[in-house]
């Protein structure tokens, strides 16, 4: 895998790293579409299938958005990912040239975190209703949305309105160990403290 | 277990009520009855069900019309076109890019038409209440004759729901709705 990365990273520039026990590429958006390309094709590497693409929301970070590739080489038995960094203005050349796949998931990307794609032969909202507006999976997107919808018995048709909520949203995993804020013991974990303790 | 059911009253009470009615019509020739109580019968006796299955709610409504529920012995026959159905089960999340469609479908159904809301997501949303994508409960969208509680509820639950529902419309018992 380390072969096959450096091998990677001498042709494309790409940064190689093993994550997880899968390889990782690190590039730039104006690199990745040579880097896709030599993923596919090269004779050492033939991942001709996009199994994924997928964005990732940092907001802290002034590149908030991580773009991310999966690709899969059936004749290997290898799969790599590609990242890379972006921010909501600059446009990520579309791979729908490259991989025919990559249409609708770019589409997908664009239409929940709002990233741009340059060369999309159609970059339209693909999951969210006709006419929706922002972008749902980034992280200032509030869980409940700004609008609601009701039939409209004058109006004869279906309308939205401001949400109005009877009752703010509420979370009952006091327990998380995500949440992080209170280390207490979970339910269940006393008995494998003991045994730790006796064996 | 629950599978085999005793033979209950009910039979021995319709047999009773056809030998009443066969004696009647061999007595008399005919048979009298109310029109609105002949029309609700009717009507109860033959309810089509436009199938909505929107997500696992719609896996438990094809339950109750196979073999062990076998809604059609209610006369409650599955029956995709909206145009010739009576009741609309809406089973399972309505979301907001579905809900035009939904009211559409409602539209084209012939009066007198029902709706039974299925599972907590039709109901009020359930699980995705809070969701930004999904309409909280599908009574914002058509208005709902019969509600069916559960995550998803069970087929035995709906047949209960359709029997609450020819319940209603046996004693509603209007020409015009």
């Amino acid at each position: 895998m380390k072969e096959l990365g450096d091998h990677i990273a001498r042709a494309t520039g790409a940064v190689p790293s093993i994550r997880l026990g899968e390889l990782m590429l690190e590039t730039t958006p104006d690199k990745v579409i040579a880097l896709l390309a030599f993923l596919r094709d090269d004779p050492k590497c033939l991942f001709k299938q996009l199994c994924d693409v997928s964005g990732v929301d940092w907001p802290e970070r002034p590149k908030r958005f991580d773009v991310v590739y999966n690709l899969l080489s059936l004749k290997n038995n290898q799969r790599v990912r590609v990242k890379l960094q972006t921010d909501e203005a600059t446009p990520v050349p579309s791979a729908a040239g490259l991989f025919s796949a990559a249409n609708w998931f770019e589409r997908e990307t664009y239409d929940l975190y709002g990233i741009w794609f340059s060369d999309h032969p159609d970059l339209r909202r693909i999951l969210t209703d006709y006419g929706f507006e922002g972008h749902p999976l980034r992280k200032d997107f509030p869980l409940t949305g700004f609008v609601e919808m009701r039939w409209d018995d004058v109006q004869k048709r279906v309308i939205y309105e401001p949400v109005k909520l009877q009752q703010e949203f509420r979370r009952f995993d006091f327990l998380s160990p995500w949440e992080g804020s209170i280390q207490r013991m979970l339910p269940g974990d006393e008995k494998a403290t003991e045994e730790g303790k006796s064996g | 277990m629950g599978v085999i059911t005793p033979a209950n009253t009910a039979p021995t009470a319709d047999a009773a009520l056809s030998r009443a009615l066969n004696d009647e019509l061999a007595d008399k020739g005919f048979v009298v009855s109310q029109l609105d109580k002949l029309v609700t019968w009717a009507r109860t006796g033959s309810m089509w069900g436009l199938t909505f299955g929107l997500a696992c709610c719609g896996v438990e409504m094809i339950h109750a019309w196979m073999s062990r529920y076998d809604l059609d012995r209610f006369g409650f026959a599955p029956m995709p076109s909206p145009r010739s159905a009576d009741v609309m089960i809406v089973a399972g999340t309505l979301c907001n890019k579905m809900a035009p469609a939904l009211r559409k479908i409602y539209d084209q159904m012939a009066e007198p038409r029902y709706v039974i809301s299925m599972g907590s997501c039709a109901n009020g949303g359930g699980y995705y209440h809070y969701s930004y994508s999904v309409v909280r409960g599908c009574d914002r969208i058509v208005p709902v004759d019969v509600y069916v509680p559960g995550c998803p509820p069970t087929a035995e639950a709906l047949v209960y729901g359709i029997l609450q529902l020819q319940k209603k419309v046996r004693r509603q018992g209007t020409l015009v709705r």
